[in-house]
């Protein structure tokens, strides 16, 4: 059953360029894994080698993080729509910062 | 380069100064082959620190969405630092999401907010011109 994923720019390079694929799994964690099998590139990307999803990606199931669902295990249908983004963060902390300053 | 119509220098500057104490951040979306950014979308820091920010992902989601239907991308980050100057700190450097994207810096520390840009790649910040365009 293919679920259309939409990917980061920063992957697309490992899917041909492609903004959009389309890939089979009927939860997000079959998807990703096909995903990957698909296209090399995104081994290790997504989805850390302990099969959990990367600290710094956020994947989405229509309008919801997956981490408020059931993460990899959430079930998808060929109507649902896989979205990955970054994770967006930084700051100004630094080693030298002390307090008060 | 980047390409900053005053419209979003301004929406930027206003998120950041009300935003503090905390840091504040956003997404600018625009044309990645040009640098010229198109607009501001503001999103809550979710870290909601001083020192910290982290882009809602909700909200990074619907910028995403909404960029790329008007033909556009997601280009780049800002966001504020509020007590240090306007340059990049290890852990901007260190989670950097995307080496094409331009990083947006608005310093608080001073009376004059003071908004540089930066590229980095592999962990090496590149400053860029920043041009202030009239609309």
């Amino acid at each position: 059953m293919p679920v259309q994923v939409n990917l980061p720019t920063v992957l697309r390079s490992h899917a041909g360029g492609a903004k959009t694929v389309s890939v089979d799994g009927s939860t997000v964690g079959q998807v990703l894994a096909h995903l990957a099998g698909e296209y090399p590139g995104l081994s290790g990307q997504v989805v850390d080698s302990d099969g959990t999803l990367h600290k710094f990606v956020n994947v989405y199931l229509n309008d919801d993080d997956v981490r408020y669902l059931s993460s990899l295990d959430t079930p998808v249908t060929d109507a649902d729509e896989i979205s990955i983004l970054p994770a967006v963060a930084g700051g100004a902390t630094t080693q030298q910062d002390t307090p008060g300053t | 380069m980047l390409l900053l119509p005053k419209l979003v220098h301004d929406q930027m500057v206003a998120h950041c100064l009300g935003g503090l104490p905390d840091e504040a951040c956003g997404l600018i979306g625009g044309v990645p082959e040009t640098g010229v950014a198109v607009t501001c979308y503001p999103t809550r820091n979710l870290a909601a620190s001083a020192k910290l920010y982290t882009v809602d992902p909700k909200e990074h989601l619907r910028a995403d969405r909404d960029a790329e239907a008007s033909g556009y991308s997601i280009i780049g980050v800002f966001h504020s630092h509020t007590h240090t100057e306007a340059y990049p700190s290890p852990t901007d450097v260190a989670q950097a999401p995307d080496p094409t994207w331009h990083y947006i810096l608005v310093s608080l520390r001073d009376i004059q907010p003071v908004v540089r840009s930066y590229g980095i790649v592999d962990g090496v910040v590149t400053e860029e011109p920043v041009r202030l365009q009239p609309r």
